[in-house]
């Protein structure tokens, strides 16, 4: 491994024992009631039965410290390639059609875009400065990226590659997503703490919501009816009703034995039936499992350090989160809602985006 | 909660509705001594506008957020020269501007809280690290965004002992702001189970800190004066002054490092802090103040930054509602620690994580894994609940 960057030789190195811990939490996993046990392997035999003829899918993971985007098979859980891109990878999204990776490289102010068939950086996009996030909407056509140096929103023509403007609104922007319907793009923004609301016709900002502290990321229900934001130092995820533009109700999280502060939400999945959410809680090492309809936690995951970002497969069938601290991806049974399998990347894994 | 949130749903209306209408006006004083400290290094002599730069892109960030909740956020800055009167100057800040921004000494921020009280008046202490002001002299109208010389030594104290350099050679300059600091130092070691073998002093005789052939003459100086200690592992130096401290490392007798006010120092800020989104706010600064940004600077962008967020969670700019609501269960900011950042209640500290530095990087940050406690790990940093003296009025 070369992350000897954040070693020291006379400090006891933390990965192993963290290793330890997962390994202990595991086995306490395993020591669940019979019947679950035996429900759940059931469930995991019926599920493997399922899934014999894999469907191998490519996911493409930025790693922000090395300057690198991993290529992972999904049918053999390995790296398949290291792409070299620009310096601080972090968003990273398949181009509609699915014939690009596109990566904001923040250190270099723009947008790659990586060729999904040769595997290698074609071309990039004039995003603003320090571009972090983006969204696209539905017809592939239009890319709207957060700067988070300069408080704008910037719209690019992903056809023409050219930049069609740009959209003042908060301090550090983050988060961005399109309601499915395409007609709101949500902005959150970190140090104003908002969600923007924003007309995609129009390019102006129709409602602002007051969210907690440091808003990261921003989901939709598939059904439009909920707009989830995570806060990562707020420690919760605000429920907002699209309509109204009001926090209706909050996600909020609590594991024994780790500090609240540890909890430090981002990173958001929805299944596409709208039943269950997953949610990367950072620091706490953990994906919580979260009942769309009763917004409650029902399960935490325990997955590698500091967890950001997730992919589903597209047949929804295994949820891949990025682990920063431990330069790894953790790959999650959906069905089961268990860890079935880590792989090591890049240092600091950020984004990730699986081929559709 | 359940009345906090009535009042977030509502102002998700308000906010909205807000855009149009005259923005409420939020003033924002500052209030700061003329006089610039000297440093003994020339590259960490403070700028003029030390403070204050942070104060003014905190008003920059306050109204950028202020478009969508109309509110409008101004600074007025005063510098009080030697001789003139804080209280006087602070009496005329208040008078447009309900918030005060305070890098004042101890004796002179007491007597200005204490002028101002009647009027309510909320002030913020970026400046003053002395424990009194948090221990026998708190005051309820007085929010301290600096850590204190505690905190500071516990965060330092913390690492070494983590890494094992428990056996400290202490050496202590003669004023009286050093002294504390070595208290500060000593109650640390007792805490954390390092053990003083030894306790020196280097008086300052005077003398100026910029000479033309300096080096020299230091170079002989600073090993004899640490020769024949007692083994130790690490030097702490406690020279608040800024007399003697910053020449100890690569010049003591035995080859050890050297940390305190020298070496690995702690702080709440650094210009080489780049982690948890800060490269964001470090270029921010930069470009508003063609500058790097100091720990001063960030003591004062979190006291802004605290007032508004206040401000629009209350969706305020009733200095009494917004002092209610900081102080209050549900009040925390993000200052790009890493962590939130909330008020200790019983003394209106801020809690906040600290940073080593050595004047390029930043070595770590307390307080360090396996520090615990039954409710903040960042109150394993400083005077904690039980041990407090400090009666708010």
């Amino acid at each position: 491994m070369s992350s000897s960057w954040h070693r020291d030789d006379a400090a006891p190195p933390p990965p192993p024992a963290v290793k330890q811990a997962r390994e202990q939490f595991q086995r306490i996993e395993e020591q669940a009631p019979l019947h679950t046990q035996i429900l759940r392997l059931s469930l995991f035999a019926a599920l493997a039965l399922a899934v014999a003829p894999a469907h191998a899918f490519i996911a493409y993971v930025s790693n922000e410290k090395s300057n690198t985007v991993s290529v992972i098979d999904t049918d053999s859980w390995t790296v398949t390639k290291t792409i070299k891109v620009g310096q601080r990878p972090r968003g990273i999204e398949f181009t509609r059609d699915g014939k690009f990776v596109m990566v904001a490289v923040g250190d270099d102010d723009t947008i790659q875009l990586i060729d999904a068939k040769t595997q290698s950086v074609v071309d990039s996009l004039p995003s603003g400065p320090d571009p972090e996030l983006f969204a696209q909407d539905a017809a592939g056509k239009i890319l709207y990226v957060a700067n988070e140096n300069d408080n704008t929103v910037t719209v690019i023509d992903l056809e023409k590659r050219a930049r069609l403007g740009d959209i003042q609104v908060g301090v550090e922007p983050e988060g961005m997503t399109i309601s499915p319907d395409g007609k709101t793009l949500i902005n959150t923004s970190e140090t104003t703490n908002m969600a923007h609301f924003i007309d995609t016709s129009s390019r102006q900002i129709v409602a602002n919501v007051l969210v907690d502290a440091r808003p990261r990321f921003a989901e939709f229900k598939h059904d439009s009816s909920e707009l989830w934001v995570s806060s990562e130092i707020g420690g919760t995820v605000s429920i907002i009703d699209p309509g109204k533009h009001e926090v209706i109700g909050k996600v909020t999280f609590e594991i024994p034995g780790l500090r609240k502060e540890a909890i430090q939400p981002v990173g958001i999945g929805m299944t596409k039936d709208d039943k269950t959410a997953f949610i990367a809680l950072g620091p706490a090492n953990r994906i919580a499992v979260v009942d769309v309809a009763t917004r409650k936690v029902t399960k935490y995951l325990l997955v590698g350090q500091r967890v950001w970002h997730m992919a589903f497969t597209p047949d929804e069938k295994y949820l891949l989160t990025t682990n920063g601290v431990s330069n790894d991806v953790s790959v999650i049974d959906v069905a089961a809602q268990k860890v079935i399998k880590t792989i090591q990347v890049g240092e600091l894994p950020w984004g990730i985006t699986i081929a559709p | 909660m359940i009345r906090w949130l009535a009042g977030l749903i509502g102002f998700g209306l308000a906010a909205t509705s807000a855009l149009a209408a005259e923005p409420v006006a939020i003033g924002v004083g500052y209030l700061g001594v003329a006089a610039a400290r000297s440093t003994l290094s020339l590259v960490e002599q403070p700028a003029e506008n030390d403070g204050v730069a942070g104060a003014r892109l905190a008003i920059e960030d306050n109204n950028t957020t202020g478009k969508f909740t109309g509110q409008r956020f101004t600074l007025e800055e005063r510098r009080i020269k030697e001789g003139e009167d804080a209280v006087q100057a602070a009496t005329a800040l208040a008078e447009k501007n309900g918030f005060i921004i305070a890098d004042l000494p101890a004796d002179a921020l007491l007597k200005v809280s204490d002028a101002l009280r009647e009027r309510g008046t909320l002030l913020f202490n970026v400046g003053a690290i002395d424990e009194r002001l948090r221990e026998t002299d708190c005051r309820a109208n007085v929010i301290h965004t600096a850590p204190t010389r505690a905190m500071l030594a516990d965060a330092l104290g913390q690492y070494l002992v983590w890494k094992k350099w428990s056996r400290w050679l202490l050496v202590v300059g003669s004023h009286d702001e050093d002294k504390l600091f070595a208290d500060a130092l000593r109650r640390t070691a007792t805490r954390f189970g390092a053990k003083i073998v030894q306790e020196r002093t280097f008086e300052d005789k005077g003398g100026a800190r910029r000479t033309d052939s300096g080096v020299t003459l230091i170079q002989r100086q600073m090993p004899v004066f640490t020769q024949q200690a007692p083994a130790y592992d690490v030097l702490v130096v406690a020279d608040e002054s800024e007399v003697f401290g910053a020449y100890l490392p690569y010049r003591t007798w035995d080859p050890r490092p050297v940390a305190g006010s020298a070496g690995l120092v702690p702080r709440s800020w650094d210009a080489s802090q780049d982690q948890w989104g800060a490269i964001q706010m470090q270029n921010r600064f930069i470009k508003l103040n063609s500058r790097r940004m100091t720990a001063l600077d960030m003591q004062a962008w979190t006291a802004v930054r605290m007032i508004g967020e206040a401000t629009s969670r209350t969706n305020s700019g009733d200095v009494k509602k917004v002092a209610d609501f900081v102080k209050g269960p549900d009040f925390s900011v993000a200052a790009f620690k890493g962590t939130r950042l909330t008020l200790r209640d019983w003394n209106l500290q801020l809690r906040q994580p600290i940073l080593l530095v050595d004047g390029r990087m930043v070595v770590s940050v307390s307080p360090q894994e396996g520090f615990l406690h039954q409710v903040s790990e960042l109150d394993t940093l400083g005077y904690d609940r039980p041990e407090s003296k400090c009666k708010l009025k």
